[in-house]
């Protein structure tokens, strides 16, 4: 039974994983009708970045945030460089264009870090295991759980109760409007592109311990990362956390018990999902 | 709506070859390489089969509209039938090309209720999701597909029992060119049939024609279906010329390429997508030799670029040449 508890712990943990580096996508498909499968990018160059400061000697909580502002920092430059341009395009060549950047970005990082899988020095307060409520937890995991829902809360805090989310919705809901009454929506896409890809470069920093981290990461997460967002529904942050959970757990649950079944499973309840609600658990109808 | 693109060569008053100028020369020019390089007859067999491949997916983006990122899924499907069955006995190419049309058109068949159904965003994610598990499916049925190392362990029984296929790679290329002329000729009567325009019609816009009574899911997946199958000949032909069939044929990055061939060769314009293929098939195979990791550099680097720098593609360019004064 503990045995149960313990890999459920685990599928919440790479579920919360999964969130932070989904839940940007989601936004930047919801608000902006932008198809960026350069997301997982995103998330790879956080990791790499973390590596990068914790090699160089800095405490892994401290680049953390470094992480965060670094990869938001990029994600509003090529927003404002590339991705303006392609708001009014059609879906080809959103695709064309992200899936270009991630494939540039991983053979960038394979000619700069190798093809061999990075590794992180965590610090010893995050390593080793911990007993709660009479269950025995190893330590990574549980700063994951709260690191994810910590977020999950600000994120909802942000966009339901904030001018600035107030102005997001309504700029998702008539920009013409919403630039009407002098909000400036160039601006906020640009903001929230930004806050997208510093959750995604956060979460890949969050991930190297556990998923480790490769010039492939980009295009190997991306599929999990699109599922997120369609069981969710894309712009909905609550949507992504319940379909970032119930995927991260039925996946750890499958990996466990029934090894050979575990992409069929995880794939057989997006579909089913998709049949039944086609925009998503939380979509708003597009 | 743009102009019936390809209508055919005219040769006389009200009589059209179903081939237009810009194919006649890349027929002339495939032909003419067979005599010019001899020694590279492998590789433009192989070119021959991207090409076949392209244009089996310019019948779904280009015609239908429908932006797949998993279509080397079929490639990969037709590649292993006509190699699994070829390791069962069953070494006629004929039959082998048969196989590896019929497989993946019926797994096309089993998918196309959902791919039809969705929006652009669900069709990139169901593709994508599909192109994920086959690729894992074929790495773990190991007994099957060879997993990891492909197959090479299959005999291909002489074309027609005439004709056996040389080391040179003759009959190969023979093949592979009647094959993709055959490919070509079809899809050149299906695309401008009323079929070929419906799937215009719908790509152009999807409310008006269910409202004129088009039955738009069902075209969607008979392109969808067809496309598949046309695909699954491709990667026969490549299994069978190369006497190898292997995951890489299923990968993601097979899948990108082609989305990358079909929009820089021009969507929608068959001779565009043919030359298209053929000149990326040359780059590809110079540049990849120096390096894999810069080809892939620059894979990534030609696809940013192409979304500003070349709409219409060469199928573009070929229309503008063709008719300087139609157009302002």
């Amino acid at each position: 039974m503990s045995n149960v508890i313990a890999i459920i712990v685990d599928g919440v943990a790479y579920g919360m994983l999964l969130f932070l580096s989904a839940v940007g996508l989601s936004v930047t498909l919801g608000l902006m009708r932008f198809i960026n499968l350069a997301h997982g990018a995103f998330a790879m160059g956080g990791g790499y970045l973390a590596v990068v400061l914790v090699d160089a000697g800095l405490p892994f909580l401290l680049s953390l945030p470094i992480v965060f502002l670094a990869i938001g920092a990029s994600g509003i430059a090529i927003e404002r460089a590339g991705i303006r341009h392609l708001y009014r395009r059609t879906a080809l060549e959103q695709v064309l264009f992200s899936i270009g950047l991630a494939l540039a970005l991983g053979a960038l990082a394979n000619l700069v870090f190798g093809p061999q899988q990075q590794a992180i020095q965590i610090p010893s307060l995050l390593s080793g295991r911990v007993t709660v409520l009479g269950l025995d937890i190893a330590r990574y995991r549980l700063f994951l759980i709260v690191m994810g829902a910590a977020t999950a809360i600000t994120l909802v805090c942000l966009f339901e109760y904030t001018l600035f989310g107030a102005r997001i919705r309504a700029a998702v809901d008539n920009r013409r409007a919403a630039e009407g009454i002098g909000i400036q929506v160039e601006r906020l896409f640009a903001v929230t592109f930004g806050l997208g890809a510093a959750l995604a470069g956060l979460g890949g920093a969050l991930s190297v311990e556990m998923l480790g981290l490769d010039p492939a990461f980009a295009l190997k997460y991306l599929t999990i990362l699109l599922m997120v967002v369609a069981i969710g529904g894309a712009g909905s942050i609550a949507g992504s956390l319940q379909a970032a959970l119930v995927l991260g757990t039925v996946d750890a649950l499958f990996k466990y018990f029934l090894p050979e079944a575990g992409g069929f499973v995880i794939f057989g309840l997006l579909v089913a999902v998709l049949l039944v609600r086609p925009s998503g658990l939380r979509g708003r109808a597009a | 709506m743009t102009l019936l693109k390809g209508a055919g060569l005219a040769v006389g008053p009200g009589v059209r070859l179903p081939i237009s100028g810009a194919t006649t020369l890349l027929f002339v020019a495939l032909v003419a390489s067979c005599f010019l390089f001899p020694n590279h007859l492998a590789l433009a067999t192989q070119i021959l089969v991207l090409m076949i491949f392209a244009l089996s997916y310019d019948l779904l983006q280009g015609h239908a509209g429908i932006v797949s990122l998993g279509h080397a899924v079929f490639l990969g499907l037709g590649a292993y039938s006509s190699a699994i069955l070829a390791r069962a006995g069953f070494t006629d190419p004929l039959l082998g090309l048969a196989a590896g049309a019929a497989v993946p058109a019926l797994i096309a068949l089993v998918l196309s209720p959902i791919v039809v159904r969705g929006n652009d965003f669900t069709r990139l994610l169901v593709t994508l999701g599909v192109a994920s598990l086959v690729y894992e499916a074929a790495n773990r049925l190991r007994d099957l597909t060879g997993g990891a190392d492909g197959l090479s362990d299959f005999e291909v029984a002489p074309l027609l029992g005439l004709f056996a296929f040389d080391f040179e790679g003759r009959t190969g290329f023979v093949y592979a060119l009647a094959t993709f002329s055959l490919v070509h000729l079809a899809l050149w009567r299906v695309t401008t049939s009323p079929f070929g325009m419906a799937l215009r019609g719908i790509r152009e816009n999807p409310r008006r024609m269910p409202a004129i009574g088009s039955p738009v899911a069902r075209h969607l997946a008979v392109a969808y279906l067809l496309s598949g199958a046309v695909a699954g000949v491709a990667g026969a032909l490549l299994a069978q010329t190369s006497r190898f069939a292997s995951l890489d044929m299923l990968g993601f990055e097979r899948s990108a390429e082609i989305v990358m061939v079909v929009t820089l060769g021009g969507n929608g314009h068959l001779a565009g997508v043919g030359i298209g293929a053929a000149a990326f098939g040359v780059v590809k195979d110079a540049l990849s030799t120096v390096s894999p990791r810069y080809w892939q550099l620059g894979l990534g680097l030609v696809l940013m670029a192409s979304v500003f720098l070349a709409r219409g593609g060469i199928g573009g360019v070929i229309e503008r040449l063709g008719r300087p004064r139609r157009r302002p």
